[in-house]
């Protein structure tokens, strides 16, 4: 392998020899790829391809009360409100979350720009809750914001409320969670998406007596729009398959019943691997649709910029 | 990835940026009354914005703060109901959760699969970016996909019928299962990270070296390897985080005596029978967040972004 690389390189120039390399295809340096691929054959593939073989032996009892043959994991899956509704109870989490995360994240990022004092204190407390971790946090809003916690009673004793308000153990403790688990990250990302953004062609724009919400919607919007769809899909992602702190601080049973705890029913508890394998393949799909769409909405979105500035 | 771009891009905006101080201060609309006067009410409407955007932090921040200091303060208190702060203080609920729980266990657990899935996906992933990053191949697409789809794809939905697999192959609730499965979503993220990294490397630099007759080896060895190693070591950090604290995956393969720190928590807190006392599993969430604390301060130690991001430019420059 070296000796051929060797022997082909020293004449011509790295172009030239890419080319070549283009026109046969495979050379020596591909074996580099090959644990990878390897790896992701027998660690991904071959497990993915052998879960949705399962998803088509469902279990007998599940044939016995469903019906459809060796597909009646999926029929089981689309009639039994248990699993069905979780679909709907784990997209009314996941995408509000992400929405927040990524739309609280923007005007604070664009606040958080410009130089000040404290910015990097601020700008590291904002980031601290990703060394917190999901157990760490259900476990302080648990404590904070349970019913004798201390942000209950302060309210209390402000009298902004006469009644403990209710933060866990339901949807808002869930949502609360993935918040402060998921902003950061939305935070970090935008920052950075932001500071990419050339501030001349801001400046500009302020020359030719733009005003604010002018420059933000016609100039940095735009420009940033891909970069939000980004953020907003890696948020979805992480949302999506909430599991520790939709047990910990939600409702497992009732409101904050998503797939990834469904699954896990089927998994851990029920033993029933075909039933859990099939919920965990329509969790992804219906993910995979989410990430779809906004990444249909976002091929719009970059056409509208660039029709904008030309 | 895109955050390597764009700190390059930042740095060699900062001395324009600096240069034009005075025009960029005014950004607050509150100078700069030539741009603002005419739409005046929108000018008006960014000053309550940063208001609220304070207002908002303060919230974030208050609720962090909440629930850090309520942990500590829960794991070393006694007897704390419905007062402010607990009756008595004492350390013993550390003492009780470290030989309840074997902690010293879980925690060399914890580390002996965080280091091994760090290392193993490094050796594996690496090699594949520089494939990705320098070559045109067939079916480069679909294998750049492949790699992708374990990130993006909710961990559960794989996780289940790789458990699944496991268990079948007899390797369940064993510590190579929980090093296997959390190698899936690592090493396609060490991809992710480094092959952009590769490609900011100037190719001149190795045909350079081969010219003056370096064999492919020696091109690693001494010419890539040390450009390489903040790359690596950046990657390295953010999979040891992800690792330590990735529970979906790990709660799924492990069991008794293979459970890492994160599990180890998550099943005190949902035990079977009522959960375990409060402060118990308090103390030990304190103890996760001070370690990933600690490694993160001495990973920082080690790595300056800035500097990594110097050494990548003055191989452009080259």
């Amino acid at each position: 392998m070296t000796t051929a690389t060797a022997r082909t390189k020293p004449p011509r120039g790295s172009a030239s020899l890419r080319h070549r390399l283009a026109d046969r295809g495979i050379d020596s340096q591909l074996l580099f790829l090959v644990p990878a691929i390897v790896f992701i054959l027998a660690l991904f593939v071959y497990p993915f391809a052998y879960g949705f073989g399962l998803t088509l032996q469902p279990s007998e009892e599940t044939v016995d009360r469903w019906g459809g043959g060796i597909l009646a994991n999926y029929v089981r899956f689309f009639g039994d409100a248990f699993t069905f509704e979780s679909v709907w109870l784990t997209a009314r989490l996941a995408i509000p979350a992400a929405l927040f995360n990524v739309l609280a994240a923007i005007p604070l990022a664009i606040k958080l720009k410009h130089r000040f004092r404290g910015k990097r204190l601020i700008s590291t407390l904002l980031v601290l809750p990703i060394t917190l971790g999901t157990v760490l946090t259900a476990q302080g809003l648990l404590i904070f914001a349970g019913r004798q916690g201390w942000l209950n009673q302060a309210l209390l004793n402000l009298g902004i409320i006469d009644q403990p308000l209710e933060l866990v153990h339901n949807y808002i403790g869930v949502l609360l969670s993935l918040i402060i688990s998921g902003f950061p990250f939305a935070f970090l990302l935008i920052s950075s998406y932001l500071s990419g953004i050339d501030p001349s062609l801001d400046r500009a724009a302020r020359s030719l007596g733009a005003g604010w919400g002018q420059r933000f919607f016609r100039i940095t919007l735009p420009l940033l729009a891909p970069g939000l769809a980004t953020t907003f899909i890696l948020t979805f992602v992480l949302a999506f398959s909430v599991f520790p702190s939709a047990t910990l601080v939600g409702d497992p049973s009732g409101s904050t019943r998503v797939l990834a705890v469904v699954a896990y029913r089927f998994f851990g508890e029920q033993f029933d691997y075909p039933m859990a394998s099939t919920v965990a393949i329509m969790m992804g799909l219906a993910e995979l649709v989410v990430v779809a769409i906004v990444l249909l909405g976002r091929s719009f979105l970059y056409k509208g910029s660039t029709g904008g500035k030309g | 990835m895109t955050t390597q771009n764009v700190d390059r891009r930042s740095q060699e905006g900062a001395p324009g940026a600096t240069d034009s101080g005075p025009l960029s201060l005014p950004d607050p609309p509150v100078k700069n009354p030539g741009a603002d006067r005419s739409p005046g009410d929108k000018a008006l409407s960014a000053q309550p914005s940063t208001w609220v955007a304070w207002a908002g932090v303060a919230a974030f921040l208050v609720l962090l703060m909440g629930i850090l200091v309520s942990v500590v303060t829960d794991s070393f208190g006694r007897a704390w109901y419905a007062q402010w702060l607990p009756t008595e203080f004492t350390a013993s609920w550390y003492a009780e959760a470290w030989t309840r729980f074997e902690l010293g266990h879980v925690i060399l657990v914890t580390l002996v699969v965080a280091i091994s899935v760090v290392a193993l996906s490094i050796l594996i992933g690496v090699p594949a970016s520089y494939a990705l990053a320098r070559r045109q191949f067939p079916f480069k697409r679909a294998v750049t996909a492949l790699f992708l789809l374990p990130v993006i794809i909710p961990p559960i939905t794989f996780g289940i019928p790789l458990a699944t697999v496991m268990y079948n192959f007899g390797l369940g609730r064993t510590v190579l299962a929980v090093i296997l499965v959390n190698l899936v979503p690592s090493v396609p993220f060490v991809i992710i990270t480094m092959t952009p990294f590769i490609e900011q490397i100037n190719p001149a630099i190795e045909n350079a070296a081969r010219m003056s007759g370096a064999r492919m080896r020696h091109v690693f060895l001494r010419i890539l390897g040390p450009i390489l190693v903040p790359g690596i070591l950046a990657a390295a950090i953010l999979v040891l985080v992800r690792t330590v604290g990735m529970f979906e995956l790990t709660y799924l393969v492990s069991g008794p005596g293979t459970d890492t720190l994160v599990v180890s928590i998550f099943r005190a807190m949902t035990s079977a029978g009522g959960s375990e006392p409060r402060p118990l599993v308090s103390a030990m969430a304190f103890l996760y967040t001070a370690m990933m604390l600690v490694t993160l301060i001495i990973a920082l130690r080690f790595v300056n972004p800035t500097q990594l991001v110097a050494r990548v430019r003055d191989g452009d420059d080259e």
